[in-house]
């Protein structure tokens, strides 16, 4: 199926630019007219991934953050998140809840939040090249005029 | 992101407003640590109804408040979560802490009779 819209972004690893990418991502994804809570789902997941990649991805240095966001017909939106940085050795170790390598200021939650919040999340991830974080949410489509 | 202190004379009380994210939560994290040591606090509150953004930094900051309230034989209570943040909380393995707001508990124990 082909998206019926698309935006990419490219943007540094500062964290300021975390509530940059939940406000660009809501304000996208506002056309499929999203409920307040679904939208409070999208952008926990988006703080979570593009925070990862600033903290985890790009620990020394400052690099590039590549996000894409689709939209489709069936009310699907699909998110990506992907770096440059150092990436993973073990996904699957990486993902379990809890498991951190960032020390007393991280709870090694946000895998899991993005598959809680998220209805599909995929990880892919060689070290020494990147990882990319793709999610996927269903908006539920609502009948229009209705608030 | 912004912090406002209540001090009482048994406890005092960090309210949060704004977004709780990475980028602000290293700068809170200071701020309500020194007051706490300042105050020789032994009860901290954290408010966050007024807080329209949680992710998972939040956790990590309140599971480390917790710690810190813990080590100086103290105690700490989260107050006006969303259910969204509570079941952050919950995936945490938080909600075996005492560290939820009274008013829940006894609606709890209310459940139980
Ligand atoms: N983009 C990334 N690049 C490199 N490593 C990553 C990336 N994303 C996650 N990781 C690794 O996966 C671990 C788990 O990530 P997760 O987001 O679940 O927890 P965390 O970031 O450590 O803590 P929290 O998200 O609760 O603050 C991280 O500690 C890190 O080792
Ligand atoms: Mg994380």
């Amino acid at each position: 199926m082909k998206p019926i819209n698309e935006m990419k972004l490219t943007f540094l690893s500062r964290s300021a630019n975390e509530s940059f990418a939940r406000a660009a991502v809501a304000a996208f994804a506002a056309q499929l007219d999203p409920a307040v809570d679904e939208l409070a789902d999208l952008r926990t997941a988006i703080s979570e991934a593009v925070t990862n990649a600033i903290v985890h991805a790009y620990p020394h240095e400052l690099g590039n953050i590549f996000l894409t966001v689709q939209l489709y017909e069936n009310g699907c939106i699909t998110v990506r998140v992907r770096d440059r940085g150092q990436g993973i050795e073990d996904v699957s170790k990486a993902m379990e809840p809890l498991y951190t390598t960032g020390g007393e200021d991280r709870s090694g939650l946000g895998f899991s939040v993005m598959q809680s919040f998220m209805d599909k999340v995929r990880v892919r991830s060689i070290p020494g090249k990147g990882t990319t974080v793709t999610m996927e949410k269903y908006i539920s489509l609502r009948v229009k005029g209705r608030s | 992101m912004q912090v406002e202190f209540n001090a009482d004379t048994d406890q005092l009380t960090a309210s949060l407003l704004g977004e709780l994210d990475h980028h602000g939560a290293g700068e809170i994290r200071e701020r309500i640590d020194s007051v706490i040591l300042q105050q020789h606090c032994r009860h901290l509150v954290l408010d966050l109804s007024r807080l329209g953004f949680m992710d998972s930094s939040g956790i990590g900051l309140i599971m480390g408040r917790y710690r810190l309230m813990l080590s100086l034989g103290g105690q700490l209570t989260v107050t006006g979560m969303t259910p969204r943040m509570e079941k952050m909380l919950r995936m945490a393995g938080l909600e075996k802490l005492p560290i939820w707001e009274k008013q829940e508990k006894e609606n709890a124990h209310e459940t139980n009779q």
